[in-house]
C-alpha cells in the first residue's frame, strides 16, 4: 500500500464516521461539529483527487461560513429532538427497506459495472506546477460566462428576496435617534413641577 | 479567442429584462409610497419593451451562441413573446388587488420581472447547466412572491411547502443531469443528443439518469404524482401571485420539456414515451376527478391545471412535430385561460374579502352580465366547449395522439375531459342559475375591466380562427 492510498483510507474512514455521527448525534450543535469534520476530510480527499481549488473552497465557503451561521441558528433554536425522534423506531424498518434498495440501485448503476476503470480511464497526473484554479478561471468568464452571469442573477434575486421577506418596520421596535439625543437638554429630561404641599 | 460584441445581440431581451429589474428596484428606493405606480408603470413598459425587441433582434435563423450555452430559434421568439405579454396581464390584474391589500411594493414587480428572466433563461437554453440555471431563478423568485404577504399564514406555509417540494424536485432534476452527463461527457444539448446516438452508449445509466430529469420535469410542471404542492400553493398564495404563478410558468415547463426531452434526449423517445403516458393520464385523471370535490375556486383552479398538464404532455409524448405543435398551442392557450379566469377571481375580489369560494359566483350574471359571459367563454374553453380556443386546443393534441396510433390515450383524454366539463359548466350554472348571496358592485378599475374583455373574447376569438396562433407554432416548431 502506497502512502497516498494510506491517506485516502484514513481519510475515507474518518469521513464516514463523522457522517454516520451527523445524523446519530442527540445534541444538534455535536451533529454541526462533526459535520465541519466532515467537510474537512472530504476537502482532504479531493486534495488527493488534484482538485486543489474546489478542496479550498469547501474548507472556506462551507467550514467557514455555512457552518458557523448553522451552529449560530442551531444554538438560537430550541429544538425539541424528542419530538423529531418520536415514531423512529415505527419507521425504522420501511426506512430501512427504502434506503437498502436505493443503495442497491445506485450500487448497480453508478458502480463498477458502469462507470469502471475500463469504462472511464482513469484522468491523466499533472506536473507540480499545473494550476487548476486558472484553468478554471479562463473556462468560467469565457465558455461558461452566460451561466455565470445567471447564477450571479440568481444570487441578487436571493438578496432581495431575503430583505424584502424580513425587512419590516414594526410599531412597537424602539429606534435611536443619535442627532436628537445630542441635542438633549437639561429641561427636556426633568420638568419641575411646582405644587402646594399636600397637608 | 475574440470577443465580438455583436453576438450578444440574440440574448438583447434577456440583457433589457435584467436591466430593467435592476433599474426599477433602485428607482422603487427613491419613491414615496403614494409614487409606487411609477414602478408598476415601469415593469409594464420594460415587458412590452421586451417584446419589441425580441421582435427587432430576431434573426429568422436558429443561432446557437455563448459557447453553446443560449439558443435562439422562432420556438423561443414566440413562447418569449407569450411569456412577456401574459406576464404584463397578469402584473395589470394584480395592480388593483395589491393596492387594497397594502402588498403595493416595488420589489413586487422586480421579483416577477426575475420570475420572467428566469423563464426567458429556460426558453433558450441549450445546456443542462443553462436549464437548472433558469428554473432556479424562477423558482427562487416565486417562493419569495409566494410568501409576499407576511401577514397571511397560509402564505408563509404555502410558500415553505412549495421551496422544501422545489428543492428537493431541483435535487432530482440535478442527479438525472449527472447521470446523462456520466453517459454522454456533455451537459450541452446537441452533443449529449450526439452522444446518445453512439451505439457504445451506455443505455442503463442514461435511462436511469432520464427517469430523475422526468421526475424533476413533472414536479415543475406539477403532473401526479408530483403534483402535492400544486393546490396548496395555489391556495395559500396571494391571488395576484396565483394567478402569475398559474399562467406563465406552464409556457416554461413547456420549454423546458421541449429542451430537454426532445433537443436533447430525442433519442431516448421511447423511453420517456411510456413515462409520459403515465403522468399523463394519472395527471388527467387526479385532477379532473378530485376538481369536482373542490368549494374553494383556488384549489378548484388548481386541479383544473393538474388535468391541463396531463394535455400538454400527451401532446409532447406523441413525439411528431405536430404533436409538440398542439402541445406549444395547448400551453400558450392555457396560460391565456388561466389569466383570465384568475382575473376573474380577483376582479370580484376586494379589500379584505377573497372570492374564492365557489357561492361568491352565485348570480353573478345578475351583478354583472358582461363579466358573466367573460366566465362563461374562459370556463367554456377551460372545458373544451367549441367554438371556444380550448376545444381546438384539446383537438389539435387529440389528433397528435391518435396520428401516432395510440387512439386508446385519446380516448381516455376525452374520457376524462368529459368528467372535468362537470366543474366548468357548475360555475357557469352558479352564475347564471342562482340568486347572489352578494350585491356589492364591482370596484376593479377601468383598464382591469378592459384587459379582462379583452382577455375572455379572445377564447372566443382564437377559437373562430384557432390557425392564426396554430400556424405561428407549427413554423416555430419546424424550425
Amino acid at each position: 500500500m502506497t502512502f497516498e492510498k494510506f491517506v485516502f483510507y484514513v481519510f475515507a474512514a474518518v469521513l464516514v464516521f463523522a457522517a454516520t455521527m451527523v445524523i446519530t448525534r442527540k445534541n444538534p450543535v455535536h451533529s454541526a461539529l462533526f459535520l465541519v469534520l466532515a467537510f474537512f476530510t472530504s476537502a482532504g480527499i479531493w486534495l488527493l483527487a488534484e482538485a486543489e481549488f474546489l478542496a479550498i473552497v469547501l474548507v472556506l465557503v462551507y467550514v467557514g461560513a455555512v457552518m458557523v451561521l448553522f451552529l449560530f441558528v442551531v444554538m438560537m433554536l430550541d429544538i425539541d429532538t424528542a419530538v423529531l425522534r418520536s415514531g423512529f423506531i415505527q419507521h425504522l424498518p420501511v426506512g430501512l427497506l427504502v434506503a437498502g434498495a436505493m443503495v442497491l440501485e445506485i450500487f448497480l448503476v453508478v458502480g463498477p459495472a458502469n462507470f469502471g476503470l475500463e469504462k472511464y480511464a482513469a484522468p491523466v497526473r499533472h506536473a507540480a506546477d499545473y494550476s487548476n484554479t486558472q484553468e478554471l478561471g479562463s473556462v468560467l468568464y469565457t465558455v461558461y460566462m452566460y451561466p455565470f452571469e445567471i447564477a450571479a442573477v440568481i444570487l441578487l434575486v436571493a438578496i432581495i428576496a431575503a430583505i424584502g421577506l424580513t425587512m419590516r418596520k414594526r410599531p412597537e421596535t424602539k429606534h435611536q435617534n443619535p442627532s436628537e439625543q445630542v441635542r438633549v437638554k437639561s429641561t427636556d429630561r426633568v420638568r419641575l413641577v411646582k405644587m402646594d404641599a399636600e397637608k | 479567442m475574440p470577443f465580438e460584441m455583436s453576438s450578444l445581440i440574440p440574448v438583447l431581451p434577456e440583457i433589457f429584462i435584467l436591466t430593467a429589474a435592476s433599474v426599477i428596484l433602485v428607482v422603487d428606493l427613491f419613491l414615496k409610497d403614494s409614487q409606487r405606480v411609477i414602478s408598476y408603470g415601469m415593469t409594464q413598459v420594460s415587458l412590452l419593451l421586451a417584446i419589441g425587441i425580441v421582435l427587432l433582434t430576431d434573426s429568422g435563423a436558429r443561432q446557437i451562441i455563448f459557447d453553446g450555452s443560449v439558443v435562439r430559434d422562432s420556438m423561443s421568439d414566440v413562447l418569449k413573446i407569450a411569456v412577456l405579454l401574459i406576464s404584463a396581464g397578469a402584473f395589470l390584474y394584480s395592480k388593483d388587488y395589491l393596492r387594497d391589500r397594502a402588498l403595493f411594493k416595488g420589489e413586487y414587480y422586480v421579483l416577477g420581472l426575475f420570475a420572467v428572466l428566469g423563464m426567458m433563461v429556460m426558453i433558450s437554453a441549450n445546456s443542462f447547466l443553462t436549464i437548472y440555471l433558469g428554473l432556479e431563478l424562477l423558482s427562487l423568485a416565486l417562493y419569495a412572491l409566494v410568501a409576499f404577504n407576511r401577514e397571511s399564514v397560509s402564505g408563509a406555509e404555502a410558500a415553505m411547502k412549495y421551496f422544501v417540494l422545489g428543492a428537493l424536485a431541483s435535487g432530482m432534476l440535478l442527479y438525472g443531469i449527472s447521470m446523462i452527463y456520466g453517459g454522454t461527457g456533455s451537459i450541452e444539448f446537441s452533443a449529449v443528443a450526439e452522444g446518445l446516438a453512439n451505439p457504445n452508449a451506455n443505455k442503463m445509466v442514461l435511462v436511469f439518469g432520464l427517469v430523475f430529469v422526468v421526475i424533476g420535469m413533472a414536479f415543475k410542471f406539477g403532473a401526479v404524482p408530483f403534483h402535492m404542492w400544486v393546490p396548496d400553493v395555489y391556495h395559500g398564495a396571494p391571488t395576484s401571485v396565483t394567478l402569475f404563478l398559474g399562467s406563465t410558468p406552464k409556457i416554461a415547463a413547456f420549454a423546458l420539456a421541449m429542451r430537454m426531452l426532445v433537443d436533447g434526449l430525442g433519442t431516448l423517445h421511447a423511453d420517456w414515451q411510456g413515462m409520459l403516458v403515465i403522468l399523463a393520464i394519472l395527471s388527467m385523471a387526479v385532477g379532473n376527478v378530485i376538481a369536482i370535490a373542490q368549494s374553494n375556486i383556488k384549489r378548484m383552479l388548481a386541479y383544473s391545471t393538474i388535468s391541463h398538464v396531463g394535455f400538454i404532455l400527451l401532446g409532447i409524448l406523441a413525439g411528431t412535430d405536430k404533436g409538440y405543435t398542439a402541445a406549444m398551442f395547448y400551453s400558450i392557450v392555457y396560460a391565456v385561460m388561466a389569466l383570465g379566469a384568475f382575473g376573474i377571481v380577483i376582479l370580484l375580489s376586494r379589500g379584505g374579502f377573497e372570492a374564492d369560494k365557489l357561492a361568491d359566483y352565485k348570480g353573478l350574471n345578475e351583478r354583472s352580465p358582461w363579466f358573466a359571459g367573460m366566465m362563461l367563454l374562459l370556463m367554456f374553453s377551460m372545458a373544451g366547449v367549441p367554438p371556444t380556443v380550448g376545444f381546438f386546443a384539446k383537438m389539435f393534441v387529440l389528433e397528435a395522439v391518435v396520428s401516432v396510433d395510440m387512439t386508446w390515450l385519446a380516448l381516455v383524454g376525452v374520457f376524462f375531459s368529459i368528467i372535468g366539463a362537470y366543474y366548468y359548466l357548475r360555475i357557469v350554472k352558479l352564475m347564471y342559475f342562482d340568486k347572489p348571496e352578494d350585491q356589492s358592485e364591482l370596484t376593479a378599475g377601468l383598464d382591469t375591466k378592459i384587459v379582462l374583455s379583452v382577455n375572455g373574447l379572445a377564447m372566443l376569438v382564437f377559437g373562430l380562427f384557432p390557425s392564426s396562433i396554430l400556424t405561428v407554432c407549427a413554423i416555430a416548431i419546424a424550425q
